[in-house]
Formats: structure tokens, sequence, C-alpha cells
């Protein structure tokens, strides 16, 4: 009737190359009673760091059934400042109990004097951060005893003093720590249209080789003080078709990876995110069949 | 450190609204850019704002999404979450509704909000099993008044002003709500013995009955502090059972 079994049954923990979304408590019920085909859920760690009560009672009930990612929004891993050890703590306890096949957290930070403040902020990129973040990570990596990737933030502004790019700086943390990466398809879109890169040159020089799962979402679209575009990382909507675009182009190279639709705000009725999921994972399909009949045309 | 002095303009200009754009960010001009750096600010502020409405639906309908916005605007400014774990920030927000002056006139809104903190507290603590009703028809009744209880680690005691907790339950669902017919000061419980939290209002007496409970003392001294007026601390206690209060027997 109350706490789950010590060791309840599962299915095994490692995402499979298919498509997932993040679990809305709105959906759970839905979810349960019609055991959708689907390869994953995500989750934002923050969420589950209560002591007990429904969400845990849910969340139980769906890893029984589904591998689970565990995602992080509030380590604040891109700070000058000392990871927050109880919430390294906190972090490795939810590990222990819901034993995910991932766990990924931010080229951010969230955390300063002032408190939380409720949002993935930009650092510029330098050796001096690179050094700082990639310490953030080894001690993260130590306490949850496994390894993590790390995404690939939006950003809607650069820092004068940045000496490395995006990607180099990302190739190197995962050089220097052995982390994984997160693609977020879409904060390639909005960054490149927010500071004029191409986003197809961004993939070129991303160390896509430790590349394990890649994330959807929608953006908004608003302009900056110059009248430009500026899109702003919103999950309030359906995935766009640049960043489905980009996503084929990334799978084309990539081949199959976990592929989460990122959907949190506004959150649709549960066919709707589920229609998502499943368009990422027909891209996939096709992909990968266009990929095995030209390989089989050069064996012929 | 320039990251860390970078990382301290950005935080400073960050809460506060009057100051510009941090020098050390660059639009696409190669310089700062008042609309990218608001995007930040916004972000901060719609998500503690959509964390203070989450928490508080209630009080929420009671005075309409416009001025509960402006009041969680004031409180966010005024606090700001020391954790990153969300789902105990804006726990104070009743203590802050009390105090705002513009919610004056409106004295049971404070009340209600702080049933609805402790609705949230008892959905996320800890799981536990809830005393079973038949554990007490197990006892022979010359030792009732010995019983001891260990409280359920969701129970939470109220004491309100106003019948807050009539007009809380009158806000579930979609139907059009009414004032309680009975404008009186409630006393309830808030536990939550399965996946579930309830609201129990409790009857003349029974707070002081349930707080001496909660904090250990013996069913008998526990009913003296409620005697008179015909309480039956028998039948009160199997409410409190019912409702989830308790854990176990000590």
């Amino acid at each position: 009737m109350s706490a789950s079994p010590a060791s309840p049954a599962r299915v095994a923990a490692p995402l499979p190359n298919r498509g997932g979304v993040g679990l809305k408590p709105d959906h759970v019920e839905q979810i349960l009673a019609e055991r959708p085909d689907l390869g994953f859920f995500e989750i934002h760690a923050e969420n589950y760091m209560g002591d007990g009560g429904p969400a845990h009672r849910r969340l139980e009930a769906i890893r029984a059934r589904y591998p689970l990612s565990l995602h992080g929004v509030g380590l604040s891993i891109g700070s000058p400042r000392p990871l927050d050890k109880r919430h390294l703590e906190r972090l490795a306890a939810l590990a222990r109990r819901y034993e995910p096949g991932m766990f990924s957290e931010h080229l951010a930070w969230s955390s300063h004097d002032q408190g939380f403040l409720n949002d993935l902020l930009p650092l510029p990129y330098t050796e001096e951060t690179l050094a700082t973040v990639s310490d953030h990570i080894d001690q993260t990596q130590e306490a949850l005893g496994r390894r993590m990737l790390l995404e690939n933030p939006s950003t809607y502004l650069l820092f004068e003093e940045s000496t490395i790019s995006e990607t180099d700086f990302l190739a190197e943390i995962a050089r220097r720590t052995g982390c994984g990466l997160l693609l977020d398809v879409n904060n390639v879109i909005v960054s490149a249209t927010n500071h004029g890169f191409d986003a197809i040159a961004y993939l070129d020089a991303y160390p896509l080789r430790h590349v394990e799962e890649i994330h959807l979402a929608g953006y908004a679209e608003t302009q900056d003080d110059a009248g430009r575009p500026l899109l702003i990382d919103a999950h309030d909507s359906p995935v766009r078709d640049g960043v489905w675009a980009l996503y084929a182009e990334t799978i084309r190279r990539l081949g199959p990876t976990p592929t989460l639709i990122e959907w949190d705000n506004d959150a649709p009725a549960w066919p709707v995110l589920l229609a998502e999921a499943r368009r990422a994972e027909r891209t996939m399909a096709r992909i990968l069949a266009a990929c095995e009949e030209k390989a089989l045309r050069h064996a012929v | 450190m320039p990251f860390e002095a970078t990382i301290d303009a950005f935080a400073r200009a960050l809460g506060d609204p009057a100051r510009p754009a941090p020098p050390q960010t660059w639009g696409r001009e190669g310089r700062p850019d008042a609309r990218r750096f608001a995007v930040y600010r916004n972000n901060v502020a719609v998500g503690l704002i959509g964390a203070i409405e989450a928490r508080y639906p209630v009080a929420r309908r009671l005075v309409g999404e416009e001025f509960f916005r402006a009041m969680a605007r004031a409180f966010i400014a005024e606090e700001k979450p020391r954790s990153p774990v969300l789902i105990h920030y804006g726990d104070n927000f009743p203590d802050f509704v009390a105090g705002f002056e513009p919610a004056r006139g409106i004295a049971y809104l404070a009340d209600v909000a702080r049933l609805e903190n402790a609705w949230v507290e008892a959905y996320h603590a800890a799981e536990a099993p809830a005393l079973a009703l038949a554990a007490l028809a197990e006892i022979d009744p010359e030792d009732f008044g010995a019983l001891r209880f260990s409280p359920h680690p969701a129970a939470r005691l109220l004491r309100f002003a106003h019948p807050a907790a009539s007009i809380w339950a009158a806000h579930q669902g979609e139907g059009e709500p009414h004032p309680p017919e009975d404008w009186r000061a409630e006393e309830a419980l808030v536990a939550r013995p399965e996946a579930d939290v309830r609201v129990r209002i409790l009857p003349p007496g029974g707070f002081e009955f349930a707080e001496a409970l909660l904090a250990g003392a013996a069913l008998a001294e526990a009913a003296e502090k409620s005697a008179g007026d015909g309480f039956d601390p028998g039948a009160h206690v199997v409410g409190l059972v019912e409702a989830g209060a308790f854990q176990s027997l000590r």
C-alpha cells in the first residue's frame, strides 16, 4: 500500500534508439492504461526531490514499464562557485532509486549568491571556465558513480571575453572528463538564429561521436534591440520544420539515437505529444532505410 | 578571476530591472542588448510566478488572475528560491499575503493560502502506512486512556480565523462556488493516509485534542484539553484515525 518494494520488477535501464517524451503528471493515468509503445520517458530530477507521495508513486509505475532518463535543471555546473553537495546527494539518491538509463545536465549556471535563479544562464567560453566546468563534471560523475551527458545551451547573448567556440568547448570537456553529450537540436537552431551562424556549420564542428541523446522542442519568436529575429527556447509548442530538418541531418550523420520531445509548458493532450515522438521515430526509420538502400546499391 | 566577476555582474543585473544589460554581454552588434538580456529576466520571473500560481490555485481563483499575478510578482521580487528544488518554493507565501496591503480587504485569503501550502506539503511528505481503525479494535477499552500515537508524516493541523477550509472545498472542481453558510473560524487536519491528500474540518474542541495527540499526549490527557460541550473523545479519535492523522500506536 505505501512504499514500493526494495527491488521492484523493472524493464532494463538503457535508453533505446527510439523516441521518448517528458513525463507530465496529467498524462500518467492514460499512459498506464494504454501502455503505448514508446522508447523512454524523461523527468526533471528536481521535480522528484520530495520525500514521497503521488509523484513518486507515478514515477515508480512508469519506471517499471519504461526506461527513464534523469535530466537535471538545477545543478549549476557552469557556475564559478562550488557545486552544491546536498544537491549532488539528492541527485545520487534519485539515480539509485530509479536506476535511470541516463543522467544529463546543462552547460549553464542557475545558482549564485542570491540563491537559485531558476533559469539556465549562459557562461563565457575560456580556459578558465573550461577548467571549472570540467572539475564540476568530474565531481558530478564521481558523486553519481556514472557517466553523465552535457547539453549544449540555447543562448540569447554572447560574452566579450569568450575565446573558445561552443563546439570546441564541448569537445574539450568530453575529452577531459569522459562525459557524453546531449545534442539539443532546437538549441542549435535557436542559437544559430540568435547569433547569426550556420546551423550546419555548427553540426560540422560539433563532436558528434560523443552524442548519446538528442532533444527536440518548440521555440517562440521575438526581436532584439536591432530588430533582428530572436528565438526563445520555450518548450511550449510543436517542433518546428527547420528543427526537424536539422534533426534528420543529425541522424544521417549519427545513426539512430534516443530522441526526446520536450514540451514542458502548455503541455498538449497525450496523443499530441505521443505523435511528436512517433514522428521522430519515423524520421529515424526513414533515414536508416535510405542508408541501407544506399549501402545495398554500393554492394551490388 | 574574470569568470567570477562576469557571473556576479550578470546575476546583479538579473535581479535588478533598473540595471542595464551587463557590459560583458553582447548581442550581434558587439554591444549589450537590452531585449536579449530581458529574455533571461523574463524567464526567471515567468518560472517563479508559475510556481506560485501552481501552488495556490484557489487563492488565484479567489482574487482573479491579474491580481494574483501582481501579488506573486511582488512576492518573487522579495523572496528568491534558496534551493533548486522548487517544490518547496513559496511555502512562506501565505505570510506574505497576510501582509500584502492591496489584499487587506480579503481577510480569508491568507488562511486559504495556508491550507493550500499544507496541502502541497502533505502531497510531497514521506510515505508511511496510516494507522488502521482495526488496530483500535484490538485494544481493551480499559486501556484506551493510556493510548499514545505517532503522527503520520503528512499530517498538518491548521487553525483559521475564517471558514478557510469550507471556502477551499467550495473551489474544488468546476462548479460555481457558493460562500459557506456558516461563517465561522475553522480548524482543519490535512493528511495523506494513502495516495490522496484529504482535508478534514475539525469539530469544536477538535484542534486542541488532535494537537495534543499529535504531540504524543495520552488519549486521556488529550481528552481533558477538549473537555466540555459534550465533546466525545472516542468518536473524535476514530475520526482522526480515519482521516490518516497517525502512523502507529506508540
